[in-house]
């Protein structure tokens, strides 16, 4: 009892743990092979199954979505132009219906982070066991398959968001404008350092709560289908209702990866617009 | 789940994703999409039109259906007034001619009539003086008594 625990653990250890390259604490650069060995590389390391999935996803967006922009023809849109038409208006609704400043960075942007999101997410689809399956005969010793379950990757977009954010509420508003905001606001020049505390937070709650929305669900999505995965070596009738319950949880979480990346997408434009704003 | 440089590069690989989107992928799909929401905009509008067109079109036809019928009954009404008055004409001057025949006709027959009454009058003068010269057994001298037997003619 207590031998299939441990294997349990390692079992599930082994799925939350990145492919991560960076300098061993003994100065030679190299994989990790533990999570207490990918802990010692500190910030000089990197995941590459996330840079490597999300990579390649974001290129099979970019790919396919170039490819019907080469031969976007006003005629009768057949086959993929006509998904990936339908996707751009979506998104260009989206975006004309919550943005109301003029800026033709943030319609690409949300379209950007909608798809490049839903196919990360889309990687949880898979059985999780497949492709880390794959990599372990390859000789690699961990692999993560989705790659909006490292914060890295979830808070390397909130935070590149974050930085467009500032930019914009600088640029729109001047730099005097940005700082009014944070100190002036809502209690006005004598409570400045209340303002301040609460437009900070406010601040930076946004890229924050970004973040850690779609880490938080994607983590909890890939922890339960872990959890699944763990039933079927528990013999025939428990491999059988993981069966099943790994097929209804993976219908229910089809809505959930595309309600992160909707939801992403949707605050990012939201907060756009909040920077392109005057408050006065 | 360790914070790392994987952070930086996503950041990177984010930026460059839609850097290339907004240059590559956005305009040309949204351009496409407004040219052929043009298109079809003045599709409908070209057809509203040909419509409206047509629909002038069946009124001026039936206009000039009309017309023409109205004219076609004119030229009939007008033919048949013609051919009445033709016929009337034709009456007209079958009956002068008619009447030109009867009077020549009968100017003929009063010549003719005359003429035999002359012809017989001479026959009756040279039969009177033929008698009375057999009455009077005596030579009558024709010359001499040429006045008296014209006289005798005449009241005959």
């Amino acid at each position: 009892m207590s031998a299939e625990a441990h294997t349990s653990t390692e079992y599930i250890k082994h799925h939350l743990q990145n492919l991560t390259y960076g300098q061993h604490a003994d100065g030679t650069w190299g994989l990790a092979h533990s999570a207490q060995e990918a802990r010692e590389m500190g910030f000089m390391a990197i995941n590459l199954d996330t840079m490597g999935f999300s990579i390649l996803l974001g290129v099979l967006f970019l790919f396919f979505f170039r490819k019907v922009a080469q031969s976007a023809a006003t005629g009768v849109p057949t086959g993929l132009q006509n998904f990936v038409e339908w996707i751009v208006e979506f998104v260009d609704s989206s975006v004309k219906g919550s943005f109301t400043a003029r800026n033709p960075m943030v319609a690409p942007l949300a379209l950007t982070i909608f798809i490049w999101i839903f196919l990360m997410n889309l990687m949880d689809l898979l059985p999780i066991d497949w492709l880390p399956g794959v990599a372990g005969m390859l000789g690699l010793p961990y692999m993560k398959v989705v790659a909006s379950t490292d914060p890295n990757a979830t808070f390397g977009m909130s935070l590149t968001v974050f930085a467009l954010v500032i930019y914009y509420s600088i640029k729109m508003k001047g730099l005097g404008g940005f700082i009014g905001e944070l100190t002036l606001q809502p209690f006005g020049k004598w409570g400045m350092p209340a303002n301040l505390l609460l437009e900070g937070v406010n601040l930076i709650a946004k890229p924050v709560s970004l973040a850690l929305r779609l880490f938080g669900n994607m983590y909890a999505g890939e922890m339960i289908f872990i959890l699944i995965a763990i039933m079927f070596s528990g013999g025939a009738v428990l491999a059988v209702t993981g069966g099943v319950l790994q097929w209804a949880w993976a219908v229910f979480h089809i809505l959930i990866i595309t309600l992160q990346a909707f939801i992403f997408m949707t605050l990012t434009i939201v907060y756009l617009d909040m920077a392109h704003q005057e408050h006065h | 789940m360790n914070i790392n440089m994987t952070l930086i590069g996503q950041s990177i690989t984010f930026a460059i994703f839609v850097w290339f989107c907004m240059k590559f992928v956005w305009p040309p799909i949204v351009s496409a999409l407004e040219a052929r929401k043009k298109q079809i905009a003045d599709g409908l509008a070209a057809a509203d039109r040909g419509k409206h067109e047509l629909e002038l079109a069946a009124k001026r036809a039936s206009e000039t259906l009309h017309e023409a019928k109205l004219k076609a009954s004119d030229i009939i009404a007008q033919a048949e007034k013609r051919a009445m008055q033709i016929v009337e004409e034709a009456k007209d001057v079958a009956k002068a001619e008619g009447d030109r025949l009867i009077v020549s006709a009968k100017a003929e027959i009063e010549q003719e009539s005359h003429r035999a009454r002359e012809a017989l009058r001479g026959d009756v003068a040279a039969l009177v003086v033929a008698g009375a010269s057999k009455v009077l057994r005596r030579e009558v001298n024709a010359q001499a008594h040429a006045d008296l037997l014209e006289a005798i003619k005449n009241e005959l």
